[in-house]
């Protein structure tokens, strides 16, 4: 009797420690696109604050990615910093203090790009977050909004963003926005439609970086 | 013809189609007299006769629910009377085994001193010797006529100056036996006080025998009136229940309150043993999941723990173990309580860091740079609480075992009482609907009779003509209603 006690208390204590569940369906993957062409480039102090922002948000399990948009940006060279933070939080912590250190050195040593290649890094950040098989997928375009492509560069295909957030922040008004607001309207409207039409589970827009709360929320 | 007028006789004549109409359902509504009534009174019938025998079904139902919840109450209510009289008993077994294990003692030392006492006594009584006969010759003198003779004078102021100097000793040898015999007395006094405390010692004891005596009285009295199945007896042990219920439930929602405090201590620290990002189900994590297990594996240790050492008996089989086997697994439980709490305080520990280290991680994310604050021995203060915490918690919990097992105990009565009101609660409920439905249905007869009343007035008047005084049918009606009621 006694032994069958002790046995059943161990088989429970074993069980409850060892655990058995599934951490990719309640993962979060972020995955986030910086604006460096012409002037846009001058809004990266917001940037950081909003990968800061992200780092002190996302729990451990989760994934994050920043990419910069240049001219092509569907490509694995354009991910400044990338990691899927350790199930230990104290770890998870140590690679978020290494995360933000790489950010900052990029930050600082930005330059614009003569064109702004948004597709591809809207390709490049599904593919990431694919493969993270995180059970929340969002991809944040810090961006005007305004996709410039040179001519050898083909985009214009449809694009797969299933079960992805799409979140445009930080989607300051051009010089011809001011003249006929209906261009940023008509901006906006056309990038909601494509990533709708791309099969985006939801598209989002936030100006104000004192609500990024809405960012993250599953 | 509109959609409205389809039933109209006459399209433009609304109320004496009505009238025609009415007339020909009256007739037709006369000659079904008797099938309609009979089909009100079988619906009636149908549909109140299951629900009143439903409603006598759960009344028997209850009452042998009552029985059995008696026989219950009896049954535990005797065993915890027959238990506390045990120890009623095993108490005054003890004091009568102490006290008169001592009392031959006592007796013997109440005796000598005693004995003391009655031998100072009897020299108080030595009394100092009677005066000595040449008293009465002294008198004898003293009468003598001097008749200025000076010899005779001399020879008396002789006398007197003996008798002089004899009487100032026989004073002072009666002044010493009486000093003698005051000192006896007052020697007197100790053995008093120690007679007097021995015999406040007897009655102290005496006092506690009547009182334990009186106890049991009062439990015997009240075992009889169990074993008499009195319904005062049921009242009172119901109420204790009931009582017994409130409080436990109360000392285990304060439990509840500590196992919380509990679970969040560890919680945090758990994700960083077994990961934060798993889950168990879309909002469970297993961390949280694993903290929960300890908390629970920690109870149960506790509840092992009460039940080897006989405070609880909601295990037969570990109460039926053998002393040595009990004992055994006492400090086997014991020792994983103590080992789970020294993890628990480690895991306190490991909160405060994770916490600071996080806090500090905030803070460098943050763009407003917060100044270092050192904060010495009294921020210690809190990790040192949550370790004490961490470790005490784990033991106050193992006296939950305690209330947990009057809430069990307690709960048979309370829930069977409250099951027998919902029984008898909806028996009444069905007897009122099945009332209901027979009343219906005789409602619905008279109604029925009320809208043919002119064909009723007509066949009276009849009757009244052919003189027949009642209709066999109507009489018919009248018993098939009455038996309905």
């Amino acid at each position: 009797m006694l032994k069958r006690l002790i046995l059943a208390s161990v088989a429970l204590l074993v069980t409850a420690v060892a655990g058995c569940g599934d951490s990719r369906n309640n993962a979060h993957g972020v995955y986030m696109l910086i604006d460096t062409s012409g002037t846009y480039a001058q809004e990266s102090g917001k940037a950081q604050l909003i990968i800061n922002y992200l780092l002190g948000t996302l729990q451990p399990g989760d994934s994050l990615a920043v990419a910069r948009v240049k001219s092509r940006s569907f490509s694995e060279k354009d991910i400044v910093a990338k990691a899927r933070f350790d199930v230990r939080p104290s770890q998870a912590n140590a690679q978020k203090r290494v995360f933000r250190d790489n950010i900052d050195g990029f930050l600082k040593t930005v330059k614009g790009s003569a064109y702004t290649d948004i597709t591809g890094g809207l390709l490049q950040g599904a593919e990431f977050l694919n493969e993270t098989g995180a059970g929340t997928k969002t991809i944040i375009i810090f961006s005007d909004m305004q996709e410039e492509l040179d001519k050898m560069t083909v985009r214009d295909f449809p694009i797969s963003l299933k079960n992805i957030r799409i979140v445009a922040v930080n989607v300051v008004k051009l010089k011809t926005d001011n003249v006929d607001p209906r261009r940023y309207m008509d901006r906006l409207g056309a990038w909601q439609k494509r990533v709708e039409a791309a099969g985006a589970s939801q598209w989002l827009v936030i100006n104000d970086i004192e609500h990024l709360d809405s960012v993250l929320r599953r | 013809m509109t959609g409205s007028q389809f039933w109209m006789v006459w399209p433009d004549n609304a109320a004496l189609s009505a009238l025609v109409l009415a007339f020909v359902a009256m007739v037709f509504l006369y000659a079904a007299r008797k099938p309609m009534h009979a089909l009100l009174r079988s619906t009636g019938h149908a549909i109140g006769g299951p629900l009143r025998v439903g409603a006598r079904w759960l009344l028997a139902a209850a009452n042998e629910m009552n029985q059995r919840n008696k026989a219950v109450l009896l049954a535990h209510g005797r065993q915890e009377v027959g238990q506390r009289i045990e120890r009623e008993f095993e108490r005054v077994a003890i004091m009568v085994t102490r006290d008169l294990q001592g009392y031959p003692t006592l007796q013997r030392k109440l005796l000598d001193e005693i004995t003391r006492i009655e031998e100072d006594y009897k020299k108080c009584g030595e009394v100092p010797p009677p005066p000595p006969d040449w008293v009465e010759a002294v008198t004898a003198i003293a009468k003598v006529k001097t008749g200025g003779g000076e010899m005779v004078e001399s020879i008396l102021e002789e006398i007197k100056r003996s008798v002089t100097r004899i009487h100032d000793k026989a004073i002072g040898e009666y002044r010493r036996s009486y000093e003698s015999r005051h000192k006896i007395l007052d020697g007197f006094m100790p053995f008093w006080r120690s007679v007097d405390k021995t015999l406040a010692q007897v009655d102290k004891k005496l006092t506690g025998l009547e009182d334990s005596a009186k106890s049991v009285d009062a439990q015997m009295a009240k075992y009889g009136q169990i074993n008499a199945k009195t319904d005062k007896a049921e009242h009172a042990l119901t109420v204790s229940a009931f009582t017994q219920f409130a409080i436990a439930f109360l000392v285990m929602a304060i439990a509840v309150g500590g196992a919380f405090i509990n679970f969040k201590l560890i919680a945090l620290p758990m994700s960083e043993m077994v990961g934060a990002g798993d889950y168990l189900t879309s909002s469970l994590r297993t961390s949280d999941v694993a903290a929960l297990v300890i908390i629970l594996v920690e109870a149960s240790m506790g509840l092992f723990l009460m039940e080897t050492l006989r405070i609880t008996h909601l295990f037969p089989v570990i109460a039926n173990l053998n002393d040595r086997s009990r004992r055994r697994m006492m400090w086997i439980a014991l020792g994983l309580l103590v080992t789970l709490a020294g993890v628990e305080a480690a895991l306190a520990l490991m909160r405060d860091m994770l916490i600071a280290d996080k806090q500090a991680l905030v803070q460098s994310l943050s763009s407003v740079q917060h100044a270092a604050v050192t904060e010495g021995w009294v921020g210690r203060i809190p990790t040192a609480g949550q370790m004490m915490l961490g470790f005490i918690l784990p033991f106050a919990l193992t006296f939950v075992a305690i209330p947990l097992e009057s809430l069990i105990h307690s709960a048979r009565t309370v829930g069977g009482a409250l099951s027998v009101t919902l029984i008898r609660a909806l028996a009444f409920v069905l007897r009122i609907l099945g009332n209901f439905a027979r009343q219906l249905s005789r409602v619905l007869v008279s109604l029925y009779d009320v809208v043919i009343v002119l064909p009723l007035l007509l066949e009276r008047g009849v009757k009244a003509f052919r003189g027949v005084a009642s209709d066999d049918s109507d009489a018919a009606d009248v018993v098939a209603a009455r038996r309905g009621l």
